[in-house]
């Protein structure tokens, strides 16, 4: 194939360019970013090995797992995390809560980004009437009550686990989409961008390959604190009876269930607590991570 | 060859101030150093020089000279924690009058405290953006008021009648309608023309002014500088001026300090420094110092190359609706651009002049197709209006775009191979591997280096940048490249290697250039047409003989006169003041602008008559 546009610089030969150093090995090498891996192999080899990990029923109220009074267990040898108000294991359910909360976490969270960053990005670089009618939608979207939202949503489609992922989901994302908004809307004022449009850059490639990755960060931020806000939610959901159903277990309605006895059994509420807080560490060190190493700013001269 | 401007310039000497007594401020050994990444890094190094009072000390230098370093140390304003002075004093000298103030002070030693009492009452400071120097969301008078107030103790009408004095005496009109004015209400000579009235109404002992007139436009720079010069032979006050720009050292300075990475490189009187320099770098700074006049002939005449013209812009118009009242309709325009034409002809270079806001760069984007506008813009042949989107595309191929800033127009996430292959790769030219080698002759047609591809661009100096910038733009071979103040924003020595990297470039590939840019002796370098913009309309063009040489129009011969020659010798004696601001481009709807007639006085010369 010839070449029309510079046949005469074609005779230097040189390489052409190198492909990236892998973005995995420069995170493994973080002392923090692997932390934050361990963590979460720990909480998805427990949600997949819960069956065969405690020898306990996760739904199974237990003879032995309360006091003679019919008080919970504090940990002990047997029930190494105590038990709960209904005699059940607390690790086993809490190893068990961790499938649903690691479903609802990634996916209800993950399609809440997926929303929120399309619809910012749309309405922030097109603006005119798409970003209007994008951006008014969204604003009534944020004021309407979101656990009224919720609740209708939940009680017009049947409650099973994906649903409440979905339900979370378009609830979450109105946020995401208000500050993606604002900042692809500054993004598109600045120059790089008007030069990509005077050498023909269509609006797709410009979308994803300029300013996308320069939302990296805040989308990156969002989705490791939507961990918890939707773990949580799913709590409150469980609560009102329109979540995951009990008996089955999440953390969210753990923590609910026996939160009222935290002076009497805080371990009840210690222990599902601690792993929420543990999950939103973990993916909040790799976000952290990953921002650092995909920004080439941030890292020294090559 | 352009006499009828250099006449105009032989005044006399600035009147020499009294400097009998002794320096005011003296600093031996500073040595203030940054710590980054790297560890500790000194960006002054063993710095000594004295001001005497009522001296103009100009520190010069290019980016990184460590000349800003050296006015925050002063300031004791480095910033924190990252810098620090390692070593050295800055002796400030008591006062002849003060009672308080009997012995000297070390600045350098003295806690935050005691230096609060310092700034702004003894030395006082001016920045280079004074948008961002002022607090926008309170009133000038209350800012003013307020400054005096603190260093004074004067009570709040007296501190009042002192901020109209020196309102006054920075030539600001209206001085007592003015304090209720907001940063934003005023136009930048103004803003900074209240700056320094904040740090006159004081009047210290020493001003420092950290590149003032950088940000503002030629014919306000004149304004300023002059008012500095008025203000300090009124007060004797000492003055270390900041700047880039030999022009203004030459226009303003008693004596001259040239740094380099943070080292004294020269030390001399004004006349010194620009008849005699001692050292090499101090030669070649001059050297690359762009000068009205000295513009080399360009053998090709115009006429020759007006077969067919690589672009024709027709009566160009650009307005931009401002929205207002209750129901957000349009009430106000800005006409940005009225009736523009011109024509560029293959291998020429026309440049378009003027100050902010005149249209300038607006006339460039709609070119590039990044504004709407309306009229006709005809690009090889082909009139844009009348074509569809992949058409327009096609055609846009021929007419690329270098921006001012090579800072802010190259994205920061990609590779600089990737962002010169890019425009190869969407308009679907050569395969991989052919891109590959295409990019790395690009870059080294334009002084990099193939190895430098792998490379982000922060990882660049300003001057490379811009030179990546020039390949991305020469990727596709274009017939016309428009270079929008393609080299206001790099340092002197690096302007003149890149503005002969693009005439290299034009001789090569026969590319034309419509060049933007506010700096006349820039523009008298590099091109063979000039069109002068003054309120979105063009007031006069022609040949740069034409122009430069035999400037018509009175706005022409301002634009020219207004540019500081780097030459203390040849000092300008007085200059014309404009009386009133530049006005407003925006209108309200159907007060159209009345649109300037040009009349060709032979040759091509274009002037309007009013």
């Amino acid at each position: 194939m010839t070449n029309p546009i510079a046949p005469d610089l074609l005779a230097t030969g040189r390489m052409p360019i190198k492909p990236r150093t892998g973005v995995w090995r420069r995170l493994v090498k973080r002392p923090l970013a692997l932390l934050g891996l361990v963590i979460i192999a720990i909480v998805v080899a427990g949600a997949i090995l819960a069956p065969w990990l405690t020898g306990y029923d996760p739904n199974e109220q237990m003879f032995d797992g309360l006091t003679l009074e019919g008080a919970p267990l504090p940990p002990n040898a047997s029930f190494w995390l105590g038990t709960d108000l209904l005699g059940r294991d607390l690790l086993t359910r809490i190893l068990f809560g961790a499938r649903t909360s690691l479903i609802i976490g990634i996916v209800a969270n993950g399609v809440a980004l997926l929303i929120g960053t399309l619809v910012g990005v749309t309405a922030g670089y097109f603006r005119g009437w798409i970003g209007g009618t994008l951006m008014r939608f969204t604003d009534l979207m944020m004021a309407f009550p979101a656990l009224l939202l919720a609740i209708c949503l939940a009680a017009v489609l049947q409650p099973s686990l994906w649903i409440v992922a979905m339900v979370i989901a378009l609830v979450n994302w109105v946020q995401t989409a208000r500050v993606i908004y604002t900042e692809t809307s500054s993004l598109a004022e600045r120059e790089f961008i008007d030069a990509e449009r005077t050498i023909g850059a269509s609006a797709p490639r410009i979308l994803s390959r300029h300013i996308l990755p320069h939302l990296l960060p805040t989308i990156i931020v969002w989705g490791t604190l939507g961990i918890s806000t939707t773990v949580l939610l799913e709590a409150t959901l469980s609560y009102l009876g329109i979540g995951v159903q009990p008996p089955t277990a999440s953390w969210g309605n753990i923590i609910f269930e026996n939160q009222t006895y935290f002076q009497a059994a805080p371990w009840l509420v210690f222990f599902p607590g601690a792993a929420i807080l543990a999950l939103a560490l973990a993916f909040n060190l790799i976000g952290d991570a990953l921002r650092d190493i995909l920004d080439p700013t941030q890292r020294g001269r090559a | 060859m352009s006499k009828g401007v250099t006449s105009k310039r032989t005044g006399v000497f600035a009147p020499a101030v009294s400097t009998t007594a002794g320096p005011v401020l003296e600093i031996s050994g500073l040595t203030v150093s940054v710590r980054g990444e790297d560890g500790e890094r000194p960006v002054v190094s063993d710095l000594s020089f004295s001001l005497a009072r009522g001296e103009t000390l100009c520190i010069a230098g290019e980016s990184g000279s460590g000349k800003s370093m050296t006015a925050l140390a002063i300031m004791q304003l480095l910033p924190q924690p990252a810098a620090r002075i390692d070593s050295g004093t800055i002796r400030l000298r008591a006062r002849d009058r003060g009672d308080m103030d009997r012995s000297d002070i070390d600045l350098a030693l003295l806690d935050e405290r005691r230096m609060r009492h310092i700034r702004g009452d003894r030395i006082a400071m001016i920045f280079q953006e004074p948008m961002t120097s002022l607090n926008p969301v309170l009133s000038i008078g209350r800012q003013l008021i307020e400054s005096i107030e603190a260093h004074t103790g004067l009570s709040r009408a007296e501190a009042r009648r002192r901020a109209i004095e020196a309102l006054k005496a920075v030539r600001i009109p209206e001085a007592e309608s003015r304090l209720k004015q907001y940063p934003h209400e005023l136009s930048g000579g103004m803003r900074q023309r209240v700056m320094i009235a904040m740090a006159l109404a004081l009047k210290p002992d020493v001003l420092i002014a950290d590149e003032p007139t950088t940000a503002l436009d030629v014919t306000v720079q004149g304004e300023v500088l002059e008012l500095l010069r008025d203000l300090q032979r009124e007060h004797g006050t000492s003055v270390i001026l900041i700047t880039h720009d030999m022009g203004v050292v030459a226009e303003m300075a008693d004596r001259v300090i040239i740094m380099r990475h943070g080292r004294m490189i020269e030390e001399g009187t004004a006349a010194d420094i620009f008849a005699r320099p001692q050292a090499d770098y101090t030669r070649e700074l001059l050297a690359a110092v762009p000068r009205i006049g000295t513009g080399v002939g360009r053998r090709k005449s115009v006429e020759s190359e007006m077969r067919g013209s690589v672009a024709v812009v027709n009566d160009l118009h650009v307005r931009f609706d401002l929205h207002g009242g209750f129901f957000g309709r349009v009430n106000r325009r800005v006409h940005a651009v009225e009736g523009v034409s011109f024509s560029i002809a293959p291998h020429e270079t026309l440049a378009l002049v003027g100050e902010s806001g005149c249209g300038k760069s607006t006339t460039a984007k709609a070119l590039a197709g990044l504004v709407p506008y309306h009229g006709d813009i005809v690009i090889g042949g082909r009139n844009l209006a009348g074509l569809g989107r992949d058409e327009r595309k096609a055609v846009r191929r021929d007419v690329q775009m270098i921006f001012q800033d090579p800072y802010a127009s190259l994205d920061p996430r990609m590779r600089v191979g990737d962002l010169v292959a890019e425009p190869l790769l969407i308009h679907g030219i050569a395969s991989k591997e052919e891109r590959g080698q295409l990019v790395a002759a690009l870059f080294e047609r334009v002084g990099l280096s193939a190895d430098q591809m792998e490379l982000y661009p922060h990882e660049f100096s300003g001057g490379q940048r811009q030179r990546i910038c020039i390949a991305r733009a020469l990727a596709l071979r274009p017939k016309l490249i428009i270079a929008d103040e393609s080299v206001s924003a790099l340092d002197v020595s690096v302007q003149a290697r890149v503005l002969d990297l693009l005439k290299e470039l034009q001789r090569e590939f026969g590319v034309a250039y419509l060049f933007i840019s506010h700096d006349m002796a820039v523009v008298e370098n590099i091109s063979d047409r000039v069109a002068v913009m003054y309120l979105g309309q063009i007031v006069e063009m022609g040949t740069r003989d034409q122009v430069f040489s035999n400037p018509r129009h009175p706005y022409t011969r301002r634009l020219i006169e207004a540019v500081p020659v780097p030459d203390p010798a040849r000092r300008r004696p007085r200059f014309a003041r404009l009386d009133q601001e530049i006005p407003s481009p925006t209108r309200k709807i159907g007060e159209d602008p009345p649109k300037l007639a040009l009349k060709d006085l032979g040759n091509g010369h274009l002037v309007a008559v009013s």
